[in-house]
C-alpha cells in the first residue's frame, strides 16, 4: 500500500516538475507546480509526518501558489520566447542537474547502510515532536524571526511608498 | 554557567531591537515636516548601550544561552565591538545625509538597527538555523539601505541586483544547512564538529561546506562571486556603502570563521586549498579590476573585494593567530573603509555630484580637512605604516608565512603593491591638480555628527596603527577561544529529546 502510493505520487510529482519545465504559458507552469507541491504533501505524509503534509498544502500549495498566479496575472505574462540565454540555460543547467544527481546519487550510494542519524523517522517526526524542537531547542531563531518579518514591512513601506 | 540569564547573553541585540522598535514607534509622533534628528540621536544613544552591553558581556564566563543556539565569548564580544562600532559611526555621518533628501529617514534608523541586531547574531550564533535567519535580517535590511537614493536610475538598480543576487546565495547556504544537517543530523555548530569526529560522510560534509562557502562568499565578495559588488556599490548612498562593506562582512567572517574553526576545525585539509584559491583570485581579481576604473565609488568596490582576499589570507594561520589576525583586519578594514565612503559621502552629497576621479580633481584646496581625512584612509588602505592597514597586513601576512604559506604571503604583497597605485591616483587628483572650473563650488557645510564621526574613525586608524596592543589582545582573546577549550560547554541541544 505505502509502495504503491509511493509509486504513484512520486510519478505525479516527477511528471509535474517535467511539465513545469516544458510547459511555454506561465500559467501552466503554475497549475503543474501545484501538482508538485501536492504530491510532495502526500509523500511527506507517507513518512509520517502529518504536519508538514498540512504546512505544505497551505503555505505552499494554498497561499504561495494564489501569489504566484495573481503576480502571472498583474503581469498579464505571455508565452515565454526562445532567446540565446535560453539554449545557454540548456546547455548549462541539462549537464548541472545531471552533475547533481550524480553526486546525490552516489552519496546515496555509498553511504546507504551509514545513514542512520538523518533518517526522518527516526525523531522529528510527528507534531508534537516538531513543535518540541520548533519551541523549545530553536525558540531563539523562532522569536528572532518576527525580527525579520519587521525589516521586510519596513523595507515595504520605503521601497514601495512615494517619497512625500 | 546556569546562574548566567539567558538574556544576558543577547543583551545587547535586545538593546538594540527594542531601540529600534521605539525609533519606530515614535516615528509617526513627530510631525511629517520636522527634523528626524531625535530618531537619530536615539539610534546613537541604543548603540552606545550596545556597546555598554558587550563590554559587561566579556565579564561573563563565556557559555551559550537558549539551547545552544548562541555563545557569548570573547569572540563574539570582540565582533559586537567592531559591529557597533561601524554602525555608530554610520549613524553619526548619516544624521545630516538623508535630512531634506527622503521622508523615510526615521525608517532609515531603525533599518540600520534591525540590520545590527542580525549581525551581531550572527557573530555569537552556534546553530546553523539561527546563523540563517540572523544573516537574512542582516541580508534585507542592507538590500532595502541600498534603494534609499529612490529618484535616482542606479540606486534601485542597485537595491534589485543585490536582493536577487544575494538571496540566490542565501539558498546556496540554506542548502549547504541541510546537507550538514544531513550528514551529521544537527544543525548546532558543536555537534557537527563532534559528528565529523566520529566519521560522518566526508563526501556529504564536502559538498555541505562548499555551499556555505559560496553562500558566505557572495556576502562577502569574494572573487568569484563578487560581481554584484561594483554596481550595487555604485548605486547605494555612500555612508550606507560604508556600512555594508564592513559591518555585513565582518559578521559573515566572523561565521566563517566559526565554521572552519568551529565545526570543520578538523578538516582543514579540506578547507585550506579553497580558501587559499578564493584569497588569491580575490586579491588579484579586485586589484586589477580597480585599476580600470574611473568612477571612485566602483574603484573602492574593487578595493574592497580585494580586502576581502587579504583577510581570508589570515584564514591560512595556524587557529588562533589566524583568527586573531583576521578579527584585527576586520576592525582595521571597517575604520578605513567606513571612513573613506564617509568623507565621499560628504563630498558628493545626496545627489552624487562627484562620481569620476577627474571631479576630485584639485578638491584639497577647497575642502583641505575632508582631503586630508579621506588621505589618511586611501593611506591606511594602501597599508603606510602608522596606519591600521599596515598592522592589519603585517599580522596577515606574517601568520601566513609562519604557517608556511610563503607563496600567499609573497602574492598577498605583490597585490598591495598594485593597490598602491590605484590609492595614489586618487591623492594626486585631489592634491596635484588644479580645481575643476566646471563644477560649481559645494556649499554644503561640515556638520558637527558627521565631524564626530570623522575624527573618531581617523583616531581609530592612528590608534590601531601605532598602538595595535588592546585590540589585538582583544582579538587574541577571541582567537582563543576556539583553542583553548573546543568544547566551551556542554551542549544543552545533544541531549536526547525526552519522550513521554
Amino acid at each position: 500500500m505505502h509502495l504503491a502510493l509511493f509509486v504513484i505520487f512520486g510519478l505525479f510529482c516527477l511528471g509535474g516538475a517535467l511539465n513545469l519545465l516544458l510547459q511555454r504559458h506561465p500559467i501552466n507552469s503554475a497549475l503543474s507546480l501545484i501538482v508538485v507541491m501536492s504530491s510532495l504533501a502526500v509523500l511527506y505524509l507517507l513518512l509520517g509526518a502529518e504536519f508538514l503534509a498540512l504546512a505544505q498544502i497551505i503555505v505552499y500549495s494554498g497561499a504561495i501558489m494564489v501569489l504566484f498566479v495573481f503576480v502571472i496575472m498583474l503581469l498579464n505574462a505571455g508565452e515565454e520566447e526562445k532567446t540565446h540565454g535560453s539554449r545557454a540555460a540548456y546547455l548549462a543547467g541539462i549537464p548541472g542537474v545531471l552533475a547533481l544527481f550524480c553526486v546525490l546519487a552516489s552519496t546515496y550510494v555509498t553511504l546507504r547502510t551509514s545513514f542512520g542519524q538523518a533518517r526522518l523517522g527516526n525523531f522529528i517526526v510527528t507534531t508534537e515532536e516538531l513543535s518540541r524542537v520548533l519551541f523549545r531547542n530553536l525558540l531563539l531563531p523562532f522569536e528572532v524571526t518576527s525580527i525579520l518579518i519587521l525589516v521586510a514591512i519596513l523595507g515595504a513601506v520605503v521601497l514601495a511608498r512615494k517619497e512625500q | 554557567m546556569t546562574e548566567v540569564s539567558p538574556v544576558l547573553r543577547i543583551l545587547p541585540e535586545v538593546l538594540l531591537t527594542l531601540t529600534g522598535v521605539l525609533v519606530m514607534l515614535l516615528e509617526p509622533v513627530i510631525d511629517i515636516k520636522a527634523s528626524r534628528k531625535p530618531l537619530g540621536f536615539l539610534a546613537i544613544s541604543g548603540t552606545l548601550a550596545a556597546i555598554a552591553a558587550t563590554g559587561y558581556q566579556l565579564q561573563l564566563p563565556p557559555g551559550t544561552a537558549f539551547f545552544g543556539s548562541v555563545q557569548s565569548d570573547a569572540f563574539s564580544a570582540f565582533f559586537h565591538f567592531v559591529i557597533c562600532g561601524i554602525v555608530l559611526v554610520t549613524l553619526l555621518v548619516s544624521l545630516d545625509y538623508f535630512e531634506g533628501h527622503t521622508t523615510y529617514v526615521g525608517e532609515y534608523y531603525a533599518l540600520i538597527l534591525f540590520g545590527a541586531v542580525g549581525m551581531m547574531l550572527m557573530t555569537s550564533s552556534v546553530e546553523l538555523l539561527m546563523i540563517f535567519i540572523s544573516l537574512e535580517i542582516s541580508s534585507i535590511s542592507t538590500y532595502i539601505l541600498a534603494g534609499y537614493r529612490k529618484r535616482s536610475a542606479t540606486s534601485p538598480e542597485a537595491s534589485i541586483k543585490y536582493f536577487l543576487l544575494g538571496s540566490f546565495a542565501t539558498s546556496f547556504f540554506l542548502y549547504g544547512i541541510a546537507l550538514c544537517f544531513g550528514a551529521t543530523g544537527s544543525t548546532n555548530l558543536f555537534d557537527i564538529a563532534r559528528g565529523i569526529a566520529s566519521g560522518a560522510s566526508p563526501l556529504l560534509l564536502t559538498v555541505a561546506f562548499g555551499m556555505m562557502l559560496i553562500g558566505l562568499g557572495f556576502k562577502v565578495s569574494l572573487a568569484p562571486f563578487h560581481v554584484w559588488t561594483p554596481d550595487v556599490y555604485e548605486g547605494a548612498p555612500a555612508p550606507v556603502v560604508g556600512l555594508m562593506s564592513t559591518a555585513p562582512k565582518a559578521a559573515a567572517f566572523a561565521v566563517l570563521l566559526r565554521i572552519c574553526y568551529g565545526a570543520y576545525g578538523t578538516m582543514t585539509h579540506l578547507w585550506m586549498p579553497l580558501i587559499w584559491i578564493l584569497a588569491v583570485l580575490s586579491m588579484t581579481i579586485g586589484n586589477l579590476g580597480a585599476l580600470t576604473q574611473r568612477n571612485v565609488k566602483r574603484m573602492l568596490a574593487y578595493s574592497s573585494i580585494a580586502h576581502a582576499g587579504y583577510l581570508l589570507v589570515a584564514f591560512t594561520s595556524l587557529a588562533a593567530l589566524g583568527i586573531a589576525s583576521a578579527g584585527f583586519y576586520t576592525a582595521a578594514y571597517a575604520a578605513m573603509n567606513v571612513g573613506a565612503f564617509a568623507v565621499l559621502g560628504y563630498l558628493s552629497g545626496f545627489d552624487e555630484k562627484r562620481t569620476n576621479l577627474i571631479d576630485y580633481a584639485g578638491i584639497a584646496r577647497r575642502h583641505p580637512v575632508a582631503a586630508a581625512a579621506l588621505s589618511v584612509f586611501l593611506l591606511s588602505l594602501i597599508g603606510i605604516p602608522f596606519t591600521a592597514g599596515f598592522f592589519g597586513k603585517f599580522y596577515v601576512f606574517t601568520g601566513a608565512l609562519n604557517s608556511g604559506n610563503a607563496w600567499l604571503a609573497v602574492l598577498g604583497l605583490l597585490n598591495s603593491g598594485v593597490a598602491a597605485f590605484y590609492y595614489l591616483r586618487l591623492l594626486a587628483q585631489m592634491y596635484m591638480l588644479p580645481a575643476e572650473p566646471t563644477l560649481e563650488p559645494n556649499t554644503m557645510r561640515a556638520r558637527p555628527g558627521f565631524i564626530l564621526g570623522v575624527a573618531i574613525l581617523v583616531f581609530a586608524v592612528f590608534a590601531l596603527g601605532i598602538f595595535p596592543n588592546r585590540t589585538l589582545s582583544l582579538a587574541r582573546d577571541a582567537g582563543a577561544t576556539f583553542t583553548s577549550h573546543p568544547n566551551p560547554v556542554p551542549q544543552p541541544q545533544a541531549e536526547a529529546i525526552p519522550q513521554q
